[in-house]
């Protein structure tokens, strides 16, 4: 059977080193096979180190009470809003990724869709904590879900915005998770495949009876198109929500219209840098290169400096609008942002997420992994800033200067915030040794229009121009189809 | 359940292999069983003459119910239940009903669809459905016939045809 592959010199190559469906296969699962390396073990057990001393903080907290914590009547909210909104945040790539840009039909998503998921459903787990331990006393937590009760029965407030913070994270949560099991469960089927004895008895529990049938994927292939329709308006719905929490209130410098597609943007934005962050370090340790290559790399820093400069001129916007609202109390907030006791932060806020990533409008500096990595921990640290300018700068200066107040964190936020990398790392790492961290059959089917043994220029010569004939007539068919 | 079928298999190191393969068995009435491959082959249900998947009608009733669920629920708790003030606002205010009727619509429609969607595979947790090869969801594509009431004669035929396609491995297996 000679049906030889059309070659396009023009198409980007995303899978490299000439593979073939079995090498493929062979490549991501080995993580999941081979004993756990030694810097694999090292981080593990940091990370557990680190848990299970964001835990003791935890118990501390709940134990002693919310007073460990410096927060005080001014300044109500700390570390602890400014962690849930930043980790919320860091969760809006993964989803993004495999929603938006799957109806967008973007093929560089196969490489990173996977590994970005687990790091959404990881992130939304951090962010999860935040909310529920402020509460204080975490044993009444309940009380946050409409259930019938026997105060009355006394509902919850569906017109707060807190409320709506409760439903959004929680469907996120349940969704992106649905979403990415799904997609994960023909990938277990290979695993399971390939092993014996009880690793092939779990495995087989776990991929659900896979089987590869054509009308399955036919299904699954539906299925991941609706989800990830409905998934889309759902990602661009929880940071919006997120700052209704503070867009609803009265006090200057939240309660602004500009604040729902000025946090998505910086959601995405921070998002992509934890992507990268995470990937630049899969790739090397996993020796995942030819899976997620430069041209990925590219691609995300392209979405950075898009979403970047949307929160830079969002940050303009704000300016602008607070001198020319000539509303006094507006017009201080920020100028106290940017000049009073907090100004430091405003620096760095401005600093990582405005300036630094405008280097990217570079093609060198695009594909430089170096200084990737050491953007996405400056945006990173950047998007953490943007967060506490907001949430603590504001608050302490409020309407009456007689309440003004400072705050710094006690060793007890500091712990839980180290706590939250201690669960989202030791989440990771889990998932690296039990799941392919590639989705493989996504990878498999875009092999044959973005390999590099059908891509890209150094495959001129083998290019036959009968196939842009063939494809065109193709293509024409299609169209009379659908006329 | 249906008794156990004895399932002749060929397999192709190639989708385009297995699409030519499929055209042909087509083209002389061949009934396949089913067809296998290691990812969604592009214009695969196409070829085989799929019906379209209605999912996304399952999709749409059950956000249409998670959209009545929440917005009913809301208008009578705050309207019949427990009336309350908010902020001066009626007791029925809509606008502020908006964004959980939204989550929820989204939350019931994807419940509902993945569950749903293993169900009609017959799929799900600890599901132990019998697979013809390791290879199929490695690199192998799979055209497979039923012979349990086959002849010698129709099963020798069968094989010559997989051969004869290109299949690089021929089985038979009862499943």
């Amino acid at each position: 059977m000679s049906h030889h592959p059309i070659i396009s010199p023009l198409r980007h190559t995303l899978i490299t080193g000439d593979k073939t469906y079995h090498q493929i296969t062979e490549d991501i699962c080995a993580p999941a096979e081979k004993a756990p390396s030694k810097a694999w073990v090292i981080a593990f057990i940091l990370s557990v180190v680190t848990l299970s001393f964001g835990i003791f903080c935890i118990l501390w907290t709940i134990w002693m009470g919310i007073g460990t914590w410096d927060l005080n009547r001014t300044i109500g909210w700390g570390w602890d809003i400014t962690n849930f909104v930043w980790w919320i945040g860091i969760g809006h790539a993964g989803t993004l990724i495999s929603a938006i840009l799957l109806l967008f039909r973007q093929k560089w998503r196969t490489g990173v869709n996977r590994a970005a998921e687990a790091m959404t459903i990881f992130a939304v787990m951090c962010a999860g904590l935040f909310p529920l331990i402020h509460m204080g006393r975490l044993w009444l937590a309940i009380f946050i879900f409409p259930y019938p009760n026997t105060r009355g029965p006394l509902w919850v407030n569906f017109n707060s915005p807190l409320l709506w913070d409760v439903f959004a994270i929680s469907t996120y949560f349940t969704v992106s998770l649905l979403f990415w099991y799904t997609g994960l469960v023909p990938d277990l089927a290979t695993l399971r495949d390939r092993s014996t004895g009880l690793r092939r008895k779990i495995y087989s529990f776990v991929s659900f009876g896979w089987t590869g049938s054509a009308k399955h994927w036919q299904r699954f292939e539906s299925l991941s198109l609706i989800l990830a329709g409905i998934a889309t308006p759902l990602v661009l719905s929880v940071h919006t929500i997120v700052s209704f929490d503070f867009a609803t209130s009265v006090i200057p410098g939240w309660h602004t219209t500009i604040f729902p597609p000025y946090f998505v943007a910086g959601a995405i934005f921070s998002g992509f840098a934890m992507v990268q962050t995470l990937m630049l370090i899969t790739r090397k340790v996993l020796k995942l290169h030819d899976y997620i290559t430069l041209q990925h790399i590219e691609s995300m820093n392209k979405v950075i400096v898009l979403t970047g400069t949307m929160v830079g001129v969002a940050y303009l916007t704000e300016l602008f609008i607070s001198w020319y609202s000539q509303y006094p109390y507006e017009q201080f907030a920020f100028y106290n942002r940017a000049t009073g006791i907090y100004f430091w932060s405003y620096v760095g806020m401005m600093g990582c997420n405005v300036l630094a990533p405008q280097i990217f409008w570079i093609e060198k500096y695009r594909r430089s992994i170096t200084l990737t990595f050491f953007m996405s921990i400056f945006i990173n640290i950047g998007m953490w800033f943007e967060r506490f300018v907001i949430i603590v700068t504001t608050l302490a200066r409020d309407y009456l200067p007689s309440s003004w107040s400072y705050y710094v964190p006690t060793w007890v936020e500091i712990g839980i915030y180290l706590g939250t990398f201690g669960l989202f790392f030791t989440l990771y790492l889990i998932f690296t040794r039990v799941a392919p961290v590639v989705a493989i059959a996504e990878v498999k089917s875009i092999l044959k229009t973005s390999g590099s043994q059908y891509t890209g220029p150094a495959n001129r010569d083998h290019f036959d121009p009968a196939d842009v004939e063939k494809v065109t007539a193709h293509a024409h068919a299609h169209d009379d189809d659908h006329h | 359940m249906e008794g156990h079928k004895d399932v002749l298999f060929g397999l192709y190191d190639d989708e385009d292999d297995l699409i030519h393969a499929i055209q042909k068995a087509q083209k002389d009435h061949l009934d396949i069983h089913d067809v296998f491959t290691p990812f969604p082959v592009h214009g695969l249900d196409e070829v085989m003459g799929l019906s379209e998947s209605r999912l996304h009608i399952a999709g749409f009733v059950y956000g249409a119910l998670g959209t009545l669920t929440a917005f009913l629920f809301m208008s009578w708790v705050f309207t019949r239940d427990w009336p309350i003030i908010f902020g001066g606002k009626p007791y029925w205010s809509v606008p502020a009903f908006i964004p959980i009727t939204f989550e929820l619509t989204v939350l019931f429609s994807c419940v509902g669809m993945v569950i749903t969607y293993y169900t009609v595979c017959g799929m799900g947790p600890g599901a132990d459905n019998p697979t013809l090869h390791d290879r199929i969801t490695d690199d192998k594509f799979c055209l497979a016939f039923n012979v349990s009431d086959s002849s010698k004669e129709e099963i020798d035929s069968l094989k010559g045809f997989l051969s004869g396609t290109g299949a690089t491995e021929l089985n038979i297996k009862t499943i």
